[in-house]
């Protein structure tokens, strides 16, 4: 049986964001917690491929496998969430939800929170029902790659966190969940919304969206000097939303904070990451921002209405990490007159000898750093006189990454002349891909911890 | 001619292989000049060694703002690609650096209002 708490004033509840990212800022999150007066605090904490990397930690240590700063950033933030009865949720749990349950209630225990509820949400794991025949989003089929499949995890929807808080948690920790979902999970239990009301679903979904990437709405990404000034770019507030029962919402952040919320900031984030704005596909809703009105009403305030939907797909996306690779990246740098010509000569001699003499069949990719690097597949730059050549591959075979590395230090005595700050780093990479599941077949599983 | 870059803001993001630009034009007026020639197809005949997939541009018409949908643009993807910004987080700058022909007197740097 489970026992419904509302939360806010009965019509409108505010929720903040504390984390955007897996290892976001942690001293904004506790003042959001401090002086915002939140009804619910919520952490997003997981990339593509950051699960995959969980999951290798956790096979390493039954106990890990969680974001290793979630216990940090609670800790910061638990006295106020306590005080104001903000209630907490995040996917920060990652690979291992129950172990961050575990540590979480010991944190509690330690704090003086005894009894406090801490609900963990697992069942996203479907690593067992991926079979060598199962399509890939991307073309082709599982057993095509040749990596070891270390992490299949389907993302899961708002209804088993609208449970746990149902069910009195006061802490909501998730492993794979789409990142509105832990913003609509909340709506929901607050504002007692139907699981199958597309609109209101679709409403709530663009607030979770809007707020899921935290600075990004509150002048974070935003500034380019001269043109699209940002006050106080330095001390950036994390946004919340005032939300009302009809999934309208006011998107606001703290006096005093740095930053900007506009109708730009806002504008910017409404298609951030999205394809067709019309079907925003998550496991709760197709949601529709097309209809979307922002309006500032005020400084730092922005009103946004118009969020809707239709129902929601029969298939949840999957996300797949393979491991076993590794990523090696060489740099060195030459400087003054006729250095581009330098950095280049430098480039063809270690492709030279990783080629000729190593017998190295991965690709390279050489970038010159200060003439053609991020944007050097779209367009070539003039010649300059800073020049850092990198060179940069992908390759199963962690002792050829090694020689690579070991090639460019080599320059230093054997390549151009005047080459200095040579460079080389070494980085397991998780290589991700996508699949579909039936939803019949994944089933959410909450339970509560109490500490 | 206009630069993208001195009338509209763009921002940049990827799921997969994927990349999406949207891009906002911040003066009403200059609107439908930029949705009339920064279509799809402008997009991926601008930079063709980049852009390599299918190019679907999605509109918001009351927003003045579009949504380009790149596939097969991220050399791989982050978990793949050998670029430095391997999330193609850059690619706004890029669209931005475009050339837009405005209606005469709409000229930016040209004749005074």
């Amino acid at each position: 049986m489970t026992v419904r708490k509302r939360d806010g004033d009965g019509d409108r509840i505010r929720i903040g964001c504390g984390a955007g990212f897996a290892n976001d800022r942690i001293d904004a999150a506790r003042d959001l917690a401090e002086r915002g007066v939140l009804d619910f605090l919520f952490f997003e904490g997981l990339a593509e491929r950051t699960l995959a990397q969980h999951q290798l930690a956790r096979a390493a240590n039954p106990e890990a496998g969680f974001n290793p700063g979630l216990i940090r950033r609670l800790r910061a933030v638990l006295p106020a969430c306590r005080a104001h009865g903000t209630r907490i949720v995040t996917n920060m749990g990652a690979a291992n939800p129950r172990g961050a349950g575990l540590a979480a209630v010991a944190l509690a225990r330690e704090m003086g929170h005894a009894g406090l509820r801490i609900a963990v949400v697992e069942g996203d794991d479907v690593a067992h029902l991926m079979r060598p025949e199962t399509r890939l989003t991307e073309g082709g089929v599982l057993a095509d790659i040749a990596q070891p499949l270390i992490a299949a995890n389907a993302y899961l929807g708002a209804d088993p966190i609208a449970d746990a808080l149902d069910a009195c948690a006061d802490i909501v920790i998730t492993g794979r969940v789409a990142d509105p979902s832990l913003v609509l999970g909340p709506l929901i239990h607050a504002f007692g919304w139907s699981r199958c009301d597309w609109a209101l679903l679709g409403a709530g979904t663009l607030v979770g969206h809007l707020l899921e990437c935290g600075f990004h709405i509150t002048g974070g990404y935003f500034a380019d000097p001269g043109r699209k000034e940002v006050p106080g770019l330095a001390w950036l507030g994390y946004p919340f939303a005032d939300v009302r029962a009809d999934g309208s919402a006011v998107i606001g952040k703290l006096d005093g904070t740095g930053g900007l919320v506009s109708r730009e900031t806002v504008l910017e984030q409404l298609l951030y990451e999205v394809g067709d704005p019309a079907a925003y596909l998550t496991p709760d809703v197709t949601a529709d921002f097309s209809a979307t009105r922002i309006v500032q009403t005020g400084p730092d305030v922005v009103a946004v209405t118009g969020g809707t939907g239709r129902a929601r797909p029969d298939r949840l996306k999957v996300s797949l990490g393979f491991g076993g690779g590794v990523l090696a990246e060489a740099e060195i740098s030459y400087a003054g007159r006729g250095a581009t010509a330098r950095a280049r000569l430098a480039g063809q001699v270690v492709t030279e000898r990783m080629t000729v003499l190593h017998g190295c069949t991965d690709l390279m990719r050489m970038d010159l750093i200060g003439v053609a690097s991020l944007h050097a597949t779209a367009q070539s730059g003039p010649d300059a006189q800073d020049v850092r050549l990198r060179i940069a591959m992908r390759t199963a075979d962690p002792q050829m990454a090694e020689t690579l590395v070991h090639e460019v230090e080599t320059l230093w005595i054997a390549g151009p002349a005047g080459g200095g700050g040579a460079r080389g780093r070494i980085t397991p990479t998780v290589m991700a891909r996508s699949a579909l599941i039936d939803r019949a077949r994944v089933t959410p599983r909450v339970e509560v911890l109490v500490a | 001619m206009t630069r993208l870059y001195d009338i509209a803001t763009a921002r940049a993001g990827d799921k997969g292989n994927t990349s999406n630009i949207a891009v906002f034009v911040r003066d009403p007026a200059h609107w439908a000049a930029v949705c009339d020639q920064l279509t799809a197809d402008a997009l991926r005949t601008a930079y063709p060694a980049l852009f390599r997939g299918p190019v679907t541009r999605y509109v918001i018409d009351h927003l003045h703002c579009m949504n380009f949908v790149l596939e097969q643009s991220l050399e791989g993807g982050v978990s793949d690609s050998l670029n430095l910004d391997g999330h193609g987080k850059s690619f706004s700058f890029l669209v931005l650096d475009l050339i837009i022909t405005l209606p005469d007197a709409g000229d930016l740097e040209g004749d005074a209002p």
